[in-house]
């Protein structure tokens, strides 16, 4: 199976997806002579021409609006945001419009549509740069929202995305378009509202998402040197979230600890450990526990900014605490 | 319609479309069937000029399960499929881009219809209306942005709150054609659209036409109807060009009308109301079913039966 970077397999899902339905098109900034800011749309404009591939000015609330009134008549919009953070520009046209659309329409709209783009803090990006929204927008009845962590998943996840019927949130992680992994060439989805247990173990539960899924990863890596075994469970959709995943992994293991990029306040892990504790009171034998970031602006400055971020340590430190283990 | 809020017929925000008549009605007259309206909360009287039925749209205001929208949307969200009518909403200027965006639909299809958008002239200093019309002239887009000058946003006067007093000069901005209208005189503002459509049919270019209004009730039904932000004095000055009034001078003018002919039509739109009214008291409340049907569909896309070409 080729192996490809995270940015690749997204490009494939939109490629594929374009020759497959000409509803389908693309639009944000820079997505065409500049090939993405990200170069996720690397060669779609020389493929499928401007009226496919649009380079739109730096206006979010109006071409994410652009995409809600095309999606009213018919076409199927990927807009694409630089980064979730000017997302908030356009948030009256993702919340007001796009989510409630089909419901105070009492059905007659419906709004096939993905909204995506990087989400989650990079490197010194510093404060208005470095969110992870995913709580944010998880929060709104009539959204879908999906996080994939693998290049695998990026694509299928896509793919499923631009057919579905619903307007889709696809946060893609911006320390993750890098990453590479096995995708296979053909045509394949993954379903949107399933988790996958990434890691078997029996000792804990780390439910994850997006980028921590390879932290998650990590952690279990190096406990499972220590004959600590842990079960990974990999969110892949926020929203509707796979409640019996997560309650099947932790009626096995006991113990919990959700890993997420965001702020810890009404953060995904509060939702994770809501239904932890609805289905799996007698189950556990430890609090649920949270990594999150620090719950401040993302600082500029190397060591501090650091410190504010979820990291193999913090899950670590938590882990063993679930475990009741001596913490270093 | 006053008075079946009175009653607590009609609940939440209601906004009253008294006394600009003419621009929805004469707008939309000029319109073929595959056209689009998109429109702001002020939706009533557009709604029925498209042509959903009085019943329908009574019976939305009702919130019965009946109306256009199922009773979900309610006097803001009027919605109808088979008119082409893509709703009332209730962000000011928060529809704006949707049009610009149903317009971009048109030309990605090649079609020639057209989309007419509605909003107060409030919008105007709003964001969105000015990437909406950027991407609209920047693009070549058949889209009419019609504002609604009834003078007031809410409470605060055009001058309280724009740097300009002709606002159909903001089109200046994006070069795009613009004509202040004079939106109490229907055939003015059938005229005046039937140009703009055809810039658009035919030349896929934008207009943005001023049609200079007067909102005879309150902003809202509970907004006094003057004495705060307007005086009884102004409002009765405007009132003195009822679009009513000055059609039917128009007609009597011609011969085609008469005291009689009026007394007729009034009987015929009584008739119609109550019709509507019973209509809507007898249609069902949403069931409980419904509160959480409409969230979301549960279908995916086949590109088998893809439909770029029309809708």
């Amino acid at each position: 199976m080729p192996v490809i970077t995270y940015r690749d397999a997204l490009n494939q899902a939109l490629r594929e997806e374009m020759q497959r339905d000409d509803r389908v098109f693309l639009m944000g900034e820079e997505v065409g002579v500049y090939q993405g800011a990200y170069k996720v749309s690397k060669g779609l404009l020389q493929e499928f021409g401007e009226m496919r591939v649009v380079d739109t000015p730096i206006t979010e609330l109006g071409f994410a609006g652009v995409g809600v009134g095309a999606a009213m008549v018919g076409l199927r919009p990927i807009i694409e945001f630089m980064t979730w953070n000017f997302a908030l520009l356009a948030i009256d046209q993702v919340v007001n419009a796009a989510a409630k659309m089909l419901y105070m329409s009492g059905g007659q709209y419906p709004m096939p549509m993905v909204f995506r783009g990087p989400n989650g803090a990079a490197l010194q990006l510093s404060a208005q740069h470095s969110q992870a929204w995913e709580s944010w927008l998880a929060h709104i009845p009539g959204l879908k929202v999906v996080a994939p962590a693998t290049p695998y998943d990026a694509k299928g996840l896509l793919k499923s995305a631009i057919r579905d019927d619903n307007p889709v949130i696809f946060l893609e992680g911006e320390m993750l378009y890098n990453t590479k992994g096995e995708v296979p060439e053909e045509d394949f989805m993954v379903p949107i509202g399933k988790a996958e247990l990434k890691r078997e173990g029996e000792h804990c539960t780390i439910v994850s998402h997006g980028k921590m899924v390879l932290v998650a990863m990590q952690v279990a890596d190096q406990f499972a040197k220590e004959g600590i075994n842990i079960d990974v469970v990999d969110l892949r959709t926020i929203r509707p979230m796979d409640v019996e995943t997560i309650v099947t992994s932790v009626r096995k293991t006991n113990r919990a600890v959700v890993v997420e990029e965001g702020w810890e306040f009404c953060g995904v892990g509060a939702q994770v450990a809501d239904y932890i504790q609805r289905e799996c009171f007698d189950d556990l034998d430890a609090p649920v526990l949270r990594v999150h970031q620090a719950d401040v602006p993302m600082p500029y400055a190397k060591a501090i900014e650091k410190a504010a971020k979820p990291d193999a340590r913090k899950t670590v430190e938590a882990v063993k605490r679930v475990m009741y283990l001596n913490s270093d | 319609m006053a008075e079946a809020y009175a009653l607590g017929k009609i609940g939440g925000f209601c906004h009253l479309y008294i006394g600009q008549e003419a621009v929805g009605t004469g707008a939309i007259s000029v319109l073929r069937e595959d056209d689009y309206v998109v429109t702001s909360y002020r939706d009533h009287g557009q709604a029925l000029a498209r042509g959903i039925t009085p019943r329908a749209v009574m019976a939305e205001l009702f919130g019965r399960s009946d109306g256009c929208s199922k009773g979900k949307g309610g006097s803001m969200h009027l919605f109808d499929r088979n008119t082409n009518f893509l709703g009332g909403h209730g962000i000011v200027g928060g529809h704006i881009p949707l049009a610009t965006g149903v317009a971009f639909a048109i030309k990605y299809r090649g079609g020639d219809q057209v989309c007419l958008c509605f909003f107060g002239e409030a919008a105007v200093n709003n964001g969105a209306f000015h990437e909406a019309l950027n991407m609209a002239a920047l693009w070549k887009l058949p889209v009419i942005y019609v504002i609604e000058n009834n003078r007031y946003g809410m409470g605060t006067a055009l001058e309280r709150a724009s740097a300009i007093n002709d606002i159909a000069e903001r089109a200046c901005s994006y070069d795009m054609p613009n004509e202040v209208v004079d939106g109490q005189d229907v055939f003015v503002v059938r005229e005046a659209i039937a140009r703009a459509v055809t810039r658009a049919r035919k030349e896929h270019t934008p207009t943005l036409l001023e049609m200079r209004t007067y909102r005879f009730m309150g902003h809202s039904m509970s907004d006094a109807v003057s004495g705060t932000y307007r005086t009884k004095e102004e409002l009765e000055e405007h009132m003195k060009r009822d679009p009513i009034m000055v059609l039917r001078g128009q007609m009597e003018e011609l011969g085609d009308w008469n005291d009689e002919s009026m007394t007729a039509m009034d009987r015929e739109v009584r008739e119609v109301v109550e019709d509507s009214w019973n209509f809507a008291d007898n249609s069902p409340e949403p069931s409980g079913e419904a509160l959480y049907e409409n969230v979301l569909v549960d279908t995916t896309s086949d590109a088998e039966e893809s439909a770029v070409a029309g809708d």
